[in-house]
């Protein structure tokens, strides 16, 4: 490949292992072919699972039903406080409740189109399989979904998709949800089955004859650095959105995990596909620590509008109709304010550069109820939207129901994550990835209430049965804590933490995270070009070196130090923004959230190159300060006919 | 936006090195904090400072910063989360406190929660309390179909209200005795309302109130301090129907 970054092919062979035969008999048929671990020997396997979201949690709690040993770590306090609690809006469901036509065909096929047909057809239709039986067996633990008067399951139509196929709990989805998988985690600690890690974070990964058995932590409480062996280690460590600084991501979201995970040989897939979301509270100041999400649901009723003329300094009461662009009705009739979001924050972003954003600095465009308002009443509008309407007032000090709220796109979700095979197997053998943290299902763009489901038929469906299959391979305890390899990474760690330390250099942490993520934001963000990304590349290579001869972090690591936590997960970040770049700079085409600006139609849409970039890029890494080098896994659609994505 | 102008306070925080560390205040000044800023933010500017000034940042503990994730803690001039109506700490913004005002900071006081460092708490207690009995036990796999059982909406309304706790452990903060009984409660009456929950509803608020007293939380004297200071909203009437059970349950095993 040629230009400013050099990029090697990597000799790596991705197999996806996805079985042959009919789209929709291929799960059935491979849960028949993998093997089995006989019951009695269950016990004798060690799994330790990283992370207790969705993903982690419902994968330890399963792991543990089946018999398994298992150790589950996160970083919170508790299980119950991974981010997965902060989703809102909902979870997808083929349930076809509704007679509205739905069908597990269709809801694979969205995903696929949703993801501008960069994801493995295989993973998603199991994944619209699974997605039926999440909504049961979440039923049954006690999950208080939304009822209609009838006492049936309430559904509600979500994120542009024509069918009403999602399930809720208020506007607290992802916390009942979360408190579902650990109440199943919390019975299998009670029983001895798991063994439950708070406040520790694996800071590397342990590779025993090339295969993943075992992780060393940071206990954060006292500061030991341990480590842990296994016969299999399942990362469910959630996404890395954190890098740009700002995001609707909690404060915690890091990559470490999967970042150590890549340094020691896990291919890293697709890492520039991040999702921006339309509808979160724009920026108040430069002291802002996170920036809030406004449920996607507010654009079933919300008109998105800007000024027709530029800088117009006028409030939003002043500016009379026919001065009004509501851009996303004009630009996009069949669709209107309800396109996916990849769309609709590019176009936010489009007015704005135009000079014809709203709110300070012009980073803002309305979202206006009044039309809603008088049509259905008040009363509607507060029923549907009260929760969302108080947040945006305390964050805010502004009443959405008298004038049009003011938003503006935030990075939200990463597509891109740890490469994984359909048995959501890394190329690491023994080493799984889960949830946010793979890169398996939503290809360059996810849909509304899909990360939700993701996460719990990785977790609850799939790797109950996978992880089976590979141990049934695998003799029990092959490998100890006291076996040479873990000693090694645990000297590695507690060296880097030690530097960390001893630096003792002007900048905190933040500093140096902040100055990150306005490069990554800036030139890897919403609209991304070559000659950026290139400059990117060079200022996140002089602010990592920096950052190593210059970021002050006081205390010792031998207590609960919440500076040097962010400084190792800042450290990481710098490093991970840089192949982000990379990635985003190789794909020369514009697809999903991946929009490159050499690359659109006359009209400004996303130019997407089939011929060029219908594959999975995964990266390896060659050493510190290399530029990565570059496997494929070629993308193949035999169910769906490739199409441009059209919403007008 | 507000209008209101940047302001400078005056903060009494409580340090503390590790567990065993006595503890104290120190005074800290938050300069030209903005209204918008929430709570943490304003700690994050004053920490930002004593980074600066080669002194140890104030450890405390938040993650979501959105009022769900129920991380984040403090007692805020004498009232858990500050005792704004609804509100956590993270969702607190310096709005609500005016130029020279002097907030005092501590973390949550109460002997099964004891201080890890600063205003850091150790509150795993309160998963333990759920490992009693927070659960039906299921299995993965065999659910029935989610509409086999209709559930009045009224019901699963009941369940959900009960159902948002967040587990912040503001209650026991608040309470003169350290009881849990809110959180407890909160868990029994959602699982209680539903039809799946019934087969272990008794031995539920059995084991999850037993669990209590042996982690050291205090009785149920009914000052409903929790209840006030829930930012969630959680009503006392969740109490109510979890020593219903209780009674029952005890009653049945004196049988
Ligand atoms: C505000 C918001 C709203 C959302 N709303 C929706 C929605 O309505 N519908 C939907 O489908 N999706 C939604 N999403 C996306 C969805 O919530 C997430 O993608 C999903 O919950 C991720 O789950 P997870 O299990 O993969 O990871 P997480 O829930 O992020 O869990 C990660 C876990 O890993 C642990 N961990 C991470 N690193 C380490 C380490 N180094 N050591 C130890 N432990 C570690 C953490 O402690 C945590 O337990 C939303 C996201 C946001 C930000
Ligand atoms: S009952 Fe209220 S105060 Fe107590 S833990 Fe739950 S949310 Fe917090
Ligand atoms: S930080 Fe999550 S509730 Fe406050």
């Amino acid at each position: 490949m040629s230009g400013a970054i050099d990029i090697t092919a990597s000799d790596l062979k991705l197999e996806s292992k996805a079985p042959t035969g009919p789209l929709a008999e291929k799960w059935s048929k491979h849960k028949f072919d993998l093997k089995l671990v006989n019951p009695a020997n269950k016990r004798r396997y060690r799994v330790i699972v990283v992370g207790s979201g969705l993903a982690g949690a419902s994968a330890a709690s399963s792991l543990g039903e089946l018999g398994y040993h298992v150790d589950c770590f996160c970083f919170q306090d508790s299980p119950r406080r991974a981010h997965s609690i902060a989703a809102q809006g909902g979870i997808n469901a083929a349930k076809n409740y509704q007679n509205d036509g739905d069908s597990i065909f269709r809801l694979f096929y969205d995903t696929i189109k949703g993801g501008d047909f960069r994801a493995r057809e295989a993973n998603v239709h199991r994944l619209a399989e699974c997605s039926v039986d999440i909504i049961d067996h979440c039923t049954a633990l006690g999950v208080p979904f939304a009822r209609e008067y009838g006492g049936q399951l309430a559904n509600r139509s979500f994120g542009g998709a024509q069918v009403s196929r999602t399930f809720y709990a208020r506007g607290q989805t992802g916390q009942q949800l979360l408190l579902g998988a650990y109440s199943s985690l919390s019975r299998m600690i009670e029983l001895g089955r798991v063994k439950m890690h708070s406040r520790a974070e694996m800071l590397d990964l342990v590779l025993v004859d090339g295969h993943a058995k075992g992780i060393v932590t940071r206990d954060l409480v006292s500061g030991e650095i341990k480590a842990w062996a296994a016969d299999a280690v399942v990362l469910a460590t959630g996404g890395y959105g954190n890098v740009f600084y700002l995001s609707t991501n909690a404060q915690g979201c890091n990559v470490t995990a999967t970042y150590r995970a890549y340094k020691r040989g896990a291919a890293f897939a697709n890492p520039c596909f991040t999702q921006i979301h339309p509808t979160c509270i724009p920026v108040h100041g430069d002291q802002q620590s996170k920036l809030t999400l406004m449920s996607e649901s507010l654009r079933n009723d919300g008109r998105i509008w800007v000024p027709k003329a530029k800088s117009d300094t006028r409030g939003a009461a002043q500016i009379p109709e026919a001065e009004r662009d509501y851009y996303l009705e004009r630009k996009y009739p069949s669709f209107g304010n309800l396109v996916p979001r990849d769309i609709a924050s590019r176009a936010a972003k489009q007015v704005c550069d135009e000079g014809r954003g709203v709110g300070p600095g012009g980073l803002g465009v309305y979202l206006d109820f009044a039309k809603a308002i008088s049509e259905k009443g008040k009363r509607d509008i507060e029923g549907k939207y009260g929760n969302l309407f108080d947040m945006y007032a305390k964050i805010t000090a502004e009443d959405p129901y008298a004038t049009p709220m003011r938003i503006y796109p935030a990075v939200h979700y990463t597509m891109g994550g740890l490469w994984v095979d359909y048995n959501l197997m890394s190329n690491v053998p023994g080493l799984f990835v889960l949830g946010e943290a793979n890169f398996s299902d939503h290809g360059a763009n996810r849909l509304g209430a899909s990360a939700l489901m993701q996460g719990l038929s990785d977790g609850y469906f799939v790797i109950p049965y996978t992880v089976g299959g590979y141990l049934a391979g695998e003799k029990p305890g092959k490998a100890g804590v006291d076996h040479a390899a873990f000693g090694e990474v645990v000297s590695t760690v507690k060296s880097r933490s030690h530097k960390l330390l001893s630096i003792q250099g002007n900048k905190s942490p933040r500093q140096f995270h902040r100055a990150l993520g306005q490069i990554m934001w800036e030139r890897c963000g919403m609209a991304r070009n070559a000659a950026g990304l290139e400059k990117a590349v060079t200022d996140i290579r002089a602010l990592r070196a920096e950052f190593w001869e210059n970021v002050k972090v006081l205390g010792d690591g031998s207590a609960v130090n919440t500076s040097l936590e962010m400084a190792g997960r800042v450290a990481d970040f710098l490093e991970f923004g840089e192949i982000m770049c990379v990635d985003a700079w190789h794909r020369q085409e514009s697809c999903g959230g991946h929009f490159r600006e050499e690359f659109q139609t006359e009209e400004g849409e996303a130019r997407r190159d089939d011929d060029g970039f219908a594959y999975v890029a995964a990266w390896m890494h060659r050493g510190d300060g290399k530029v990565p080098s570059l496997a494929k896994e070629p993308l193949s659609f035999e169910n769906v006919k490739l199409s441009q994505r059209s919403y007008k | 936006m507000s209008t209101q102008k940047n302001m400078n306070l005056t903060l009494q925080v409580w340090r503390q090195k590790s567990k065993r560390d006595a503890g104290g205040f120190k005074t800290y000044q938050a300069k030209n904090i903005s209204p918008d800023q929430s709570f943490l933010e304003m700690l994050d500017v004053v920490n930002e400072d004593l980074i600066a000034k080669g002194e140890e940042p104030i450890a405390f503990d938040h993650d979501c910063r959105e009022g769900i994730c129920g991380m984040c803690s403090l007692f805020i001039n004498g009232a858990p989360h500050g005792g704004f109506p609804g509100t956590t700490t993270c969702q607190l913004h310096m709005r609500h406190f005016k130029d020279g005002d002097e907030i005092t900071i501590e973390p949550w006081r109460a002997k099964p929660f004891p201080v890890l460092k600063d205003l850091i708490v150790d509150r795993t207690s309160f998963d333990r309390l759920v490992q009693a009995g927070g659960y039906i036990s299921v299995n993965t796999g065999g659910a029935p179909d989610a509409n086999a059982v209709p559930i009045p909406k009224k019901d699963a309304d009941l369940a959900m209200d009960a159902a948002s706790c967040i587990g912040c452990g503001a209650c026991v903060a608040a309470c003169p005795n350290a009881s849990a009984m809110l959180f407890v409660s909160a868990k029994i009456s959602q699982l209680r309302h539903l039809p799946q929950g019934e087969a272990e509803r008794k031995k539920r608020a059995l084991n999850m109130l037993n669990r209590a007293d042996q982690e050291g939380f205090g009785s149920c004297r009914n000052h409903f301090e929790c209840e006030a200071a829930c930012p969630k909203d959680i009503p006392r009437r969740v109490m109510a129907e979890a020593y219903r059970d209780y009674i029952e349950a005890s009653a049945l095993r004196e049988e």
